[in-house]
Parts: C-alpha cells; structure tokens; sequence
C-alpha cells in the first residue's frame, strides 16, 4: 500500500466567535480561501496539482452550506479543476478531512490533496443547522439525548473528576499557550488573516485569557447544572442511561470547556510521488486513522476506545506515543483520556489547547494535527496520536511518524 | 335508536343532536361514527341546508368521548392484520372529520362551504372535543362544572382523532402542551382562554345557530388551511421551537422515565406533523396511534385502569345479596388510620362515631378532617357549608354506648390480638345483631381476630392504605367464616367512600403486603450484595414504580421492617429467609428509622426534604466494582413481586385476576404501564416468564422458583387474560 505524508500545515490564528471577535467580518468562504492560498504558495502548487479539497466543517448552513468546500476553492487562486467535498463528523471534522485524502492517497485515489476544515462559529451558530437527534423525539427519546455540556459532566461524575480537577486542568492550558506564543512555536504554521487589501486582521489566537488561575475560575458558575437539573432536566434523561449514578455533578463551565471562535485550517497530504513532482519534501507520515461510534449519551468518550482501536491496527501500545493532542472539548474529556491511559500530562497538549486557544468545531482536527506536527519536529520527538471526541457518540484518531 | 338524529330548521340549519340513549353521558362507537358520517353527507348534500350545528341531547354535557371498551377491543376487531386495518379505520375517522372542517368548500378558493358549528352544553373530552376542534366554531353554555379536555393520555393513548394535530397547530406546542402531555382538563372559561373553544354563552345552541346563518366564506377557514400559516411558537427547526422540542423531549423522557409509549408516540406525531401539511400531519397522527393502540402497554393500562377497575367498583365480585349501604359507621381509635377512615366516611355522607379510650384522642382524630377540610375550602374545592356538614357527621367519643345504631364497625385500634379482642366484644354487645364488624389490620390473620366475635359471619377484613384519603384501594379480606352480607356490607362501602375494591382470602399479609414486601427485601438485599444503592433505586424507576425499595422503606419506617422481620421469622422458623436482615438491623441499631426520623436509607435536611442516599450506606455495604446490568436488576425487583401475586392466586387467596392488577397499580402502584403483575406476565409470555424464573432461581435462590400454574401455562402456551380475563378463579379453571 502507499504511504500518505503531509507536505504541509497551516492554520489562521483563533478569533473570538462573537460579534467583537476579529475574525467576524470575515466570510467562512474566504477565510478557507487564504488557508488554501496559503498552501498553494508556501508549495508553489500550480494548476490541478491536487486530487481534491476536502474540508471540514459542522454547521452547513447558510454561507457554510451549499458545498462551502467548491466555493472555497473557487474564491481561492486554486485551479477551477480542483474539486471540493465538504465533510461533517461535527468536532473531528478537520481530521477526518486529513484521514479522508491519506485513505485515499493510500488506496491510490489520487497523488495529492488539501484536507482542512474552517467554522465560522461567531458568524454561523452551533446548532443553525438542526439536528433530528435532538429534536426528534422518536430518536432523542430512544438515544437519551443530552447536550454536550451535560455529556461532559456525565464523564466526570462517572470516572470521578472534580471541579479542581477541571479548573486545574484549564490554568494549564492557558499557561501552556502563553509559553507556546512566547516562544513562537506556532510560527511555522500561522497565517495571518489579511483583508482584500493585504491589511492584517488577525495574526495571534485573541480568545486566550493567561492570567487564568484557580481564583478566577472559582468564581463561574457550572454551566449545565440549570438545564441538568431544572428546566428541561437533562440528569433525569443521563441517568437513564447510567442509572447506577445517583447526581449528575456538575462541574464544567465556560472557564474550563473549549471557547467558541473563528478559524481555519489545512494540511497539504499526497504520497512519495507527488512531494517528487512537486519538489517538496514530507514531513511526517501519516500511520494510521481511525474513527468508532460510542454510546451517545456520555458522548464525548469517544477518545479512549478509538486510541485503543488505532493502537491495536498498528500494534502499538500506548508507551510508543511520544506526544499527544486531545482535544480539549472539556476537561473531562481529557482528564479521562489520561486517566484511562495512564498518560502523563507532560506529553499531551503540551502547547494548550481548545480551553485556551478556542474550538473551531469543523478546523479543529486539522490545526491540532499541524500543532503536533510541529511540536514533534520541535521537540524532535518520533511518533504522535492526536485524537477528538465527537459529537452524537463518535471519536476519530490519527498518529503520526517522523520521516 | 341512531346516536345522531338530524332535524333540518325551516332557517336553514340542521341540529345534529348526539344522544346515545343508554348511557347518561355520550359516548361515541363505530356505529356512531357511520351515523354522523351518513348525516354530514346528508347536510352537506342538500341544497336547503345552509349550515349545521352539532349538539348534544344531554342536558349538561357534550360527550365523555371514545368508549374506552371499544378502543380496548379495537386492535381484535381490525381483523388478521390489525396494524392496517386500525390505520385504515383511523383515516376513514379523519376523512370525515376533515368532511366536517372542509364542508364543500372549494379546496382552491376555500369557498362555498357550508358553515359547521358545535354547541357544548357541557363536558366535552377526548373525540367529544376532537369533533368540535374540526368544526368551525365552538360554543359552550357558562357552565363551571363542566370539563373540557383531551384526557387520553392518562389512559395510555393520545388524541389520535386529530385532536393532536389540530390543537398544536391551533396553539403552538408549548401552549397545547399541558392539554397534550398532561390531560389538563378546563372549565369553558378556561378553556377559552387558552384558545381550545371559541365562545361561552348563556345558550350555545341559539348563538351557534346566528353565527352559523351569518359566517362568511373566510369564517370557516382554519389557520393551517390559509395560504402563510406558521405555527404559533415556531415549528421544530425554526430557532424559536428548537430548544423547545428539545426540552419537551427530555422532560417527557424523564418524567415518563421511558415506560410509557403514549407520551412519546404524541410527541413524535407532533414533531413530524409540524413540519409537513396539515393532511399528511393527520396521516402521521394516525400512523403514531396504530403503533400505541398496537401496544400492549396501551391495551392493558386500558383493561386495567379503566374497564376492569370500573368493574370491580360496580361489584364485579359482589355476592348477590340487597343493598347494604351504609348509614352510621362506628370507627374505633381515632389514630391516623381511624381518623382517616372518619374523614373518608362523612365525606361520604355517612354518619360516624369516632370513638376512642380518651375524648380527647377521639377529638384530635376529628380534627383531621377539621384540618382536611379547611384546606379544601381555601383551595376552593369546598365550601364552608360544605365543610361544616362534613364535620358535624363525626361524632368524637369515649363512650361505647355512642356506637348504637351503627351497621358498620371499623376497627383501627393498635396492632395487637388481645387489644383487638377485648374491644370486638366490648362493641359487639352495644351494637346490634345485624351490625357488620369489621377490622382493619395490616398484618393479623382475620379468621383468628374473628374468634372473639359472638358473630364471625358478620366479622371480615377491610385493609384501608395510609393516608385513608388519598389512596384508591382497599383491600376487602374474608375470614373462614365471613358471610356473603359482610363481604356485600364491605363493598358497598367502599362505593360510597369512592374507592376501589378488591376481595381476598385470609392468609398471611393478605395480597398487596405480601407482594411488597419481598420488593422491599428484594432491593435491600441487593445493598447487601454490593449493588449500587442508586442503581437499586434508580431501576426500580425506571420499570415504573413510584418509589425504589430503599425510599419506600424510609417512607414505611425501617422499624415497621424490623417488626415485620421478626414476625415472619417467628411463623416461619426454619424456611425464612433472613438476607435482608443484616442491613435491615443494622440500619434500625443506627437509629436510622426512615422519614419519621430524617435518617434512613437516605439523608434528610433538617425540614424533612430528601436529600440523597445517606453515604453510611456505601462504607458499610460497599459497592462491587461489577455492577449487574439494569435489566437484571429490574426482573429481580419485578418477579419478587409477580411470583408472590401468582402464588396468592393459586393458593386462592386471590380468585381474580383483575383484581391482582387494579390492587397492585392502585395498592403500591405497581408498574402502571403494565397492566399489573398478571398483565406483564402475559406481555412477556408465560414460556419466557417461566424462563426466566429459571434463570433467576439458579442464581439468586429458591424465591424465584416458577410456580406450578407459570410453568403449566407456558407449556400450553396460555395466558391469564386469555384464561381468566373474565374473572375466574385459579381452581376453577
């Protein structure tokens, strides 16, 4: 079988996903098209130098819908002959993209690809584009629908994480970004957002707050605990499904959950070829990819068994991993990941993550892929997983190697 | 006689008056349905007839709605494929309902109908509403009594005769939510504001009739058949309604805890039909009623609750001697059962003499229902007329001579033989021959209590729950020599205090304690194994029942388990099971005696609220790291009941069926989307029923051993309500 390599690895700094958030002025079309631009000139792409554009992205509406991959590639200085699929596996949609083209460059579907993913979350609202699993009432009823939020309290009273847990989790993240900044690790990748003009709108991640310590976060409220235990009542729903738990304890807030922003990512993947073609050299190769579906209800627990089933295809163990990326959708879900294998924190997010640095539900898994590729040739480490929950019950996983 | 007779005025409009003779409130059937539907083509068809107004021939009110015996025996009737020809026969009810709101109109135009309107004179619920909501405008007469509302899904269906599909595109889902989800029946007033009828008035018929022969075109159109229509509130996906129909889905989850079918078929037909016409909406409602009245679920809550609850209180196992209605009851001990016995009686009109040792007991058991009643007026339930009446039948007393002159005796005095001797015959001499002596114990054998009586033909069992005035049942327990005038005496008593009856030998516990207690063991020795106390709780909710063994132990007391305990240990000797006497001692060493003492199984605030499982429980009886699956947690909890109710029948202690599941639901609250012990064992069938107990027995002991009529019966194949649905007895069969 051929081996997939990525080429390359951009991503656009993190805007706040509000009205005030820098990124807001800016369209999902052409933030894709600068990330894409990005890649064609940082690799001097020419004409139909890539199979396809697959890009992820969760809320497929609106100025997202339509097919927001072509449009890209389209609003972009790509070949008109590029193609483009938009994908949806809600938050591992940008990694799927990049697991997606490595499948197929390993199958022999083509020479090269860009895989990314973009969202527009301050412009586009979570949720717009609907969701019979939560509305449906013949299918939330007969999957226990909660929301995410309930989701991941469900994980921390189930395996036992506490409120400081969380919170100490969190004022990590922040201080790793701010050293990450400091220190430029992120340089390799950032592209500035620049407008029509070529005048900068965004070049650093603005959601992250460092002076983030215990204190400050002490004074949130849980989040999810009216809706939990008042009006609706997610817990009664939750402990349907778990009923050897007696509480819900809630635990999550905005303080220690992934923050809403703007954002865009890309990977430049193809096989041994098309770097020959193109003069380019691989950076790493891409292992393996796996996705798996999990009970929907605790939803986000997804990261442990697809870790488990990708080790098991490539008859790895956990100890052959040097560095790791877990999206921090919340705490928990990391705190669980660790805990579940027994991972030292000091090699997972080692730079932050999503509770600093912000989520963008549909680039996610490509920026943290390109993050970890980065820190691998950083810290000249050999081997990398990254890894996210996903919404409706689903993890995804890819590792990553040094060539 | 027709149901529906149509008189065509010399103004134009035809009357369709429903009026189904034998019954005293209207009821519609299937031939009722032809009826209406021959008249509707008849006034529609006839040039002189400008406009019609439906009505009803009872003075007071419109109808009850669907005859709860024709929708139990609806799914028999529809034939070798039963799915199709229920669906087929609820379009065929929408086509004319649809006839009805349509009325000739030019599909195009929405001209040229003829004008249809409903007059109300009262009551009108379940398809006596879902014929009015198709018609054009709703009249109902001022009448405060009167209820009107779609109750279906207390009896385990819904609306299913577009009464669904047309209030929620009338009111929105959140507005035609308490109607929907709740039954929430409404005086017309009421009703009218919350936009389900359209006008109340002095006379319905006259106002209907003038705004029949003045309605114009656009006057019969509804909402969702006018170009534009939205949905009040917003439809599922649009942002309003979002969060809206997530939240209605979780809440219903969580309330129904998933046992009950209705709720959720409802709440789909409403999300489905939201987002399509308003005729394909009506096909989805009727798609969603199939699959409920296909349930078996729906079916035996219907037998259970209703027809066969009905029955028993019209004496189903009455014997057939003349009325025994009671005049003068004489209550002894003025405790809480005693006063509530007091209370229930001269609420009934009955007079009562509460006697106790001290005039003083006996009048505080007379305040009770001062208290009750003055609640009742503040509610505004009663009035002070009423409450004083009430009040001034209780007769409180420390002189048994008082008690001359009553036809019943209602013992409640402490739970003890000798105390309950002595006043047997102290009373048996004040009172007369004829009198009827009754004893309300829990837990003594009636046939020995009947020893001290001078008449043991007049001496029986009557088995009230606490507190006397909320719960339904009561339980009615013959001695060895009860006469068929105490056990007639007995029933006709409890018809008059409203409640329902069931009728069982004497034998330990009786019926509904023997079944609960071994739910209650069942659960405590699963504590005692080292199953998660909130899995043991949270299972039993999640079958249905209404308290968990652990919570309803805090509510009966760990005490009363402890005596309990002790008792059956003493009867018993070597073949009692004592598993769950080590927690059970063990909690009553702590002092933690239940509610009473806000310390139990769980801990309590200094207010009494509930708090959560007490964590004592856990460091002494720590939880294994394996926990069972929720399944198997719920068949111990369940078969620990059933098998016992099997075995009450085939012992004769119960000789009918249906009076194991009404006892059961109304008792202890049994599973109510069951049906009762008898109905879930036939939804499981008795092969794997019997399986089942196999597979338990061999795992968990003896007490799940398959009784000799289970494992009979799946070997044939049968089942009870196939055998004894009609009320036979054990034996007899």
């Amino acid at each position: 079988m051929t081996d997939a390599y990525i080429y390359d690895a951009v991503r656009s700094p993190r805007g706040k996903g509000r009205k005030d958030g820098a990124l807001h002025e800016v369209t999902a079309a052409r933030l894709s098209a600068q990330m894409l631009n990005a890649l064609k000139a940082r690799n001097g792409l020419e004409g139909h130098a890539v199979e396809d554009v697959i890009w992820g992205n969760v809320t497929q509406v609106g100025e997202q819908g339509g097919c927001l991959a072509r449009t890209a590639v389209l609003a972009s200085d790509l070949d008109e002959a590029i193609p483009g699929l938009s994908i949806n596996r809600f938050c591992a949609s940008g990694l799927e993209a990049v697991n997606l083209a490595a499948n197929q460059v390993r199958g022999g579907g083509g020479h090269g690809y860009i895989a990314g993913g973009v969202e527009m979350m301050g412009r586009v609202p979570m949720g717009s584009d609907g969701a019979a699993i939560a509305v449906d009432p013949s299918i939330a009823m007969e999957t226990y629908f909660v929301p995410q939020g309930i989701s991941a309290d469900i994980i921390a009273t189930e395996y036992g994480f506490s409120r400081d847990d969380a919170d100490a989790f969190a004022v990590a993240s922040q201080k790793r970004a701010k050293t990450a900044w400091e220190e430029h690790r992120f340089d390799k990748s950032i592209v500035t957002v620049t407008d029509q003009n070529g005048l900068p709108i965004l070049d650093h991640d603005e959601y992250m707050r460092p002076g983030t310590d215990m204190q400050t976060l002490g004074a949130l409220n849980p989040a999810f605990q009216a809706m939990g235990e008042v009006m609706p009542g997610f817990d009664a729903v939750a402990l349907m499904k778990y009923p050897h738990l007696e509480k819900i304890h809630h635990i999550h807030h905005a303080g220690n959950s992934s923050g809403i922003v703007d954002g865009a990512a890309a990977l430049l993947i193809g096989d041994k070829e098309f770097g020959e073609a193109n003069g380019l050299a691989a950076r790493a190769r891409i292992k393996a990819s796996a996705k798996i579906g999990t009970d929907p209800t605790i939803m986000l627990t997804g990261p442990v068994p697809v870790t488990e089933k990708i080790l098991a295809e490539t008859g790895m163990e956990i100890g052959d991993i040097d560095l790791f990326e877990v999206n921090e959708a919340f705490s928990s879900v990391v705190l669980r990941f660790m805990q579940a294998f027994d991972v030292d924190h000091a090699k997972l997010n080692v730079n932050g993550g999503a509770i600093a640095m912000g989520h963008p539900l549909g680039a996610t898994g490509a920026m943290i892929l390109g993050t970890l590729l980065d820190e691998m040739e950083r810290a000249d480490k050999e081997t990398g997983l990254a890894t996210l929950c996903v919404a409706s019950g689903m993890g995804a996983a890819t590792v990553l190697e040094r060539v | 006689m027709a149901d529906f007779t149509m008189d065509k005025g010399a103004d134009g409009v035809a009357i369709i008056t429903w009026d189904v003779k034998e019954k005293s409130m209207n009821v519609l059937s299937l031939e009722g349905w032809d009826a209406l539907d021959a008249l509707i083509d008849e006034a529609l068809g006839d040039e002189a007839v400008k406009g019609v107004v439906i009505t009803s021939g009872k003075p007071d009110s419109f109808a009850g709605g669907m005859d709860l015996n024709v929708i139990a025996k609806m799914k028999e009737a529809a034939g070798d494929e039963p799915a199709k020809g229920l669906f087929d026969g609820l379009m065929r009810c929408h086509g004319i309902l649809r006839k009805i709101e349509r009325a000739g109109m030019d599909p195009k135009t929405l001209k040229g109908g003829k004008p249809i309107a409903t007059a109300l004179p009262g009551t009108a619920l379940g398809i006596g509403l879902e014929i009015p909501l198709a018609t054009h405008r709703i009249f109902a007469a001022d009448n405060p009594k009167a209820k009107i509302g779609l109750p279906e899904i207390m009896v385990g269906i819904f609306p299913g005769m577009g009464g669904t599909t047309r209030v929620v595109r009338k009111l929105g889902a959140i507005a035609a939510a308490p109607i929907l989800l709740e039954g929430k029946l409404n005086d017309p007033k009421k009703a009218k504001a919350a936009g389900l009828i359209d006008e109340v008035v002095e006379d319905p018929l006259a106002a209907a009739k003038a705004w029949v022969l003045g309605a114009k075109d656009a006057d019969l159109v509804k909402p969702w058949d006018a170009k534009g229509y939205k949905m009040p509130g917003g439809a599922p996906y649009h942002p309003a309604g979002f969060m809206n129909f997530v939240g209605a889905s979780a809440m219903v989850n969580g309330k129904t805890k998933g046992v009950y079918p209705a709720a959720k078929a409802l709440l789909s037909a409403v999300y489905e039909g939201a987002l399509v016409p308003f005729d394909i909406a009506l096909k989805i409602e009727a798609r969603w009623f199939t699959s409920i009245l296909m349930n078996p679920s729906s079916e035996a809550m219907i037998r259970s609750i209703f027809i066969n609850k009905e029955a028993l209180e019209k004496g189903a196992n009455r014997p057939d001697v003349p009325d025994q209605k009671v005049t003068k009851v004489g209550v002894l001990g003025a405790g809480m059962m005693g006063a509530g016995i007091a209370l229930v009686s001269a609420q009934a009109g009955i007079e009562v003499v509460l006697l106790d040792q001290s005039k003083e007991a006996a009048e505080k058991g007379k305040a009770y229902t001062a208290s009750y009643a003055e609640k009742g007026v503040k509610r505004g339930k009663s009035t002070p007329e009423k409450a004083h009446a009430m009040l001034d039948r209780i007769t409180a007393t420390d002189d048994v001579a008082d008690l001359k002159g009553c036809d019943l005796i209602v013992e409640a005095v402490f739970e003890d033989i000798g105390v309950k001797a002595e006043i047997t015959k102290t009373v048996e001499a004040v009172v007369g021959p004829d009198c009827i002596f009754a004893t309300n114990t829990s837990t003594l054998p009636i046939t020995e209590l009947a020893k001290a009586s001078a008449r043991p033909e007049h001496f029986i069992g009557i088995h009230f729950f606490s507190p006397v005035e909320k719960m339904l049942l009561v339980e009615i327990i013959k001695g060895e020599e009860t006469g068929d005038r105490a056990v007639a005496k007995s029933l006709d008593f409890v018809r008059q205090i409203r409640k329902t009856p069931i009728v069982v030998n004497d034998a330990r516990f009786f019926y509904a304690n023997r079944c609960i207690i071994p739910y209650i063991n069942e659960g405590i020795r699963m504590v005692k194994e080292g199953v998660a106390p909130a899995l043991v709780e949270n299972a039993a909710k999640l079958v249905g029942m209404p308290l968990g063994p652990l919570q309803l132990t805090d509510e009966t007391s760990i005490d009363l388990g402890v005596k309990i305990a002790k008792a059956t240990k003493a009867a018993l000797g070597e073949a009692y099971d004592d598993a769950s006497d080590p927690v059970l001692f063990w909690m009553a060493e702590e002092g933690r005696l239940g509610r009473k003492a806000n310390a139990g199984f769980y801990a309590y605030d200094e207010k009494g609220n509930r708090q959560g499982l007490w964590d004592g429980l856990a460091a002494q009886f720590p939880p294994s790291p394996e926990q069972p699956s929720l399944v198997e947690v719920q068949h111990r909890l369940l078969f620990a009941q059933v098998l016992e109710a099997v075995r009450a029948f085939e012992d004769g202690v119960l000789t009918d069926i249906r009076e194991g599941d009404v006892g059961a639901i109304l008792g202890w609250g049994f599973a109510p989307w069951s049906g009762g012990p008898f109905s879930w064992l036939d939804m499981l069938g008795a092969p794997y029923a019997a399986d089942r107990c196999d597979a338990l027995a061999a795992t968990f002991g003896a007490r799940f051993a398959c009784p000799n009529l289970l494992r009979e019966m799946a070997g044939k194949g049968a089942t009870f309500y196939g055998r004894y649905g009609g009320g036979a007895a054990a034996e007899a069969a």
